[in-house]
């Protein structure tokens, strides 16, 4: 897709909530074809990650990058490559599935035919197109993140973002979901930056970590690496020294 | 043709939501005509209107507040919108809206536009009804009064917009309807002229005549006879340049999202 430049490239950002810091020069990069772990405790500072690296807040100082373009400069063009899968649900629950997907495709521009394509696309990979004209509120948690997924994936980003997505959800649905995710960065060749405090989630065979801890980067790399610097034999073992075993 | 897709998209959901709330739709349309069958019936004998602008002879107090009605329908839709900017940014569908690759003030734009759109359907839903029991409003008007409709519910959406900015919590809002809808309504020429004001009192008259609301239901009270009002047409213009300008700044990434950062858990 863009084979040179990286997808996303976070530069010294800082961030204060009225004096009190939350980021403290965090800086790291997302590559095409890989799921990045965005690993931190409660309180790491990964919402305010989320939400500089989504646009939705402005860093007080440093750089966010979306293949090469600039969040500040240029958000339109950044902001069009990305996908994002909120913490919170964002769907509305009083709509269809595929008014909730169609309303989103017009966001990015997409018309209705195209979009109503894509959107068939989308959701019978995740095996939802047959339910797409319920409405979101008869659908349970797992089956509302499958369709905020294909939401997210409906324009073709390079980039997708996910805020601790598994949040709420049962054992079986949770594995699902990292599966299918894992399977989009090999298959499409998408970045991948996926924030949870659950270490379970990461594949420790592919995976690359970020870890995160009072709104510093505390270690960055694949898992091999960061478990090597830290001197640990296991990914669980890396994140209780780095954390001070706070880690759930 | 990106930004029609997506104005439309905007548009589309915001009737979809309004046409799925039903009692909303209700409530929209029973307000104004609860004012017009029993408030209006019960001051037409108390209350006599002198022959003013645009009116060329003597109205009935039916005839005299329904662009008064028409404003608060559009006063009411415009808080809802503020109310659903606020559930929304709750709910976090504000996100999507506003990670949308689109520049951000045409986004909000879009919003206020859809929420344009629902509140002059609901004026013509009354129109209908004041027409069938027998209101004397010139035909013609239905069409020249569109222009205004749409100004007014800018202009009150945009405060809404900017109101929501401001409001925290969900729950704070019903203080704001408290502090916002009763004196924009009642300090204003929608119940009764302001010559009728100034009788009672300078100050009552000055708050009446610098409320943009006012200025709305004048816009609305002549457009309906084919005719402008400058004055309140400048005054409505201005403030609703004001209000979106405020607003935008309200929505702007260096405040985060409408004045509430992101909780810093996580």
């Amino acid at each position: 897709m863009h084979p040179d430049v990286t997808a996303l490239a976070v530069e010294d950002v800082r961030f204060a909530y009225q004096g009190k810091p939350a980021l403290d020069g965090v800086g790291f990069t997302v590559e095409p074809g890989r799921f990045t772990a965005l690993l931190g405790p409660n309180g790491a500072g990964k919402s305010t990650l989320f939400a500089i690296a989504t646009g939705l807040l402005q860093p007080q100082s440093g750089r966010v990058r979306v293949l090469g373009h600039d969040l500040a400069d240029d958000p339109v063009a950044a902001l069009a490559h990305m996908g994002v899968v909120f913490q919170q649900p964002t769907l509305d629950l009083d709509l269809s599935v595929v008014q909730n997907l169609r309303y989103f495709a017009a966001l990015h521009g997409i018309g209705r035919s195209k979009a109503d394509a894509r959107i068939e696309a989308e959701l019978t990979r995740l095996a939802m197109f047959e339910r797409r004209d319920e409405k979101v509120r008869r659908l349970n948690g797992g089956h509302r993140r499958r369709v905020e997924i294909a939401r997210a994936l409906l324009h073709r980003p390079a980039l997708l973002l996910l805020d601790e997505p598994t949040v709420g959800l049962d054992l079986p649905t949770r594995r699902a979901l990292i599966d299918h995710v894992h399977a989009l960065a090999r298959t499409d060749d998408i970045a991948v930056l996926w924030a949870t405090h659950l270490i379970d989630e990461i594949d420790p065979a592919t995976d690359r970590v970020v870890v995160l801890h009072r709104g510093g980067i505390r270690a960055a790399g694949t898992v091999l690496e960061v478990n090597r610097a830290a001197g640990a034999s296991t990914i669980t073992e890396t994140f209780d020294r780095l954390t001070g075993g706070v880690a759930a | 043709m990106t930004w029609l897709i997506a104005l439309n998209g905007v548009v589309v959901r915001e009737i979809l939501r309004f046409v799925h709330q039903r009692e909303r739709f209700l409530g929209a349309l029973v307000r104004p005509l609860i004012w017009l069958f029993v408030f209006a019936a019960g001051f037409r004998a108390a209350l006599g209107i002198a022959i003013i602008p645009p009116y060329e002879t003597y109205v009935t107090y039916e005839v005299y507040i329904v662009p008064g009605l028409i404003g608060m329908i559009q006063l009411f839709n415009g808080m809802q919108g503020s109310l659903s900017m606020v559930y929304d940014r709750e709910m976090g569908s504000m996100r999507v809206l506003l990670t949308s690759p689109l520049p951000r003030g045409f986004l909000l734009f879009c919003r206020l536009l859809a929420g344009v759109v629902v509140s002059v359907l609901q004026v013509y839903a009354f129109l209908a009804v004041c027409w069938v029991y027998g209101i004397d409003l010139p035909m013609a008007g239905w069409l020249t009064v569109l222009p205004a409709l749409i100004l007014n519910g800018l202009m009150l959406g945009a405060l809404g917009m900017l109101l929501a900015s401001h409001i925290k919590q969900l729950e704070n809002f019903a203080g704001v309807m408290n502090f916002v809808v009763f004196p924009l309504f009642f300090l204003s020429s929608a119940l009764y002229p302001l010559y009728r004001m100034q009788e009672a009192g300078e100050l009552l008259y000055w708050l009446c005549r610098v409320n943009p609301f006012t200025h709305g239901v004048e816009t609305i009270r002549f457009a309906l006879y084919g005719q402008v009002a400058g004055e309140s047409l400048l005054v409505l213009g201005g403030a609703l340049l004001l209000f979106l300008g405020l607003a935008i700044r309200g929505y702007s990434p260096a405040r985060g999202m409408g004045s509430r950062a992101p909780s810093a858990a996580g």
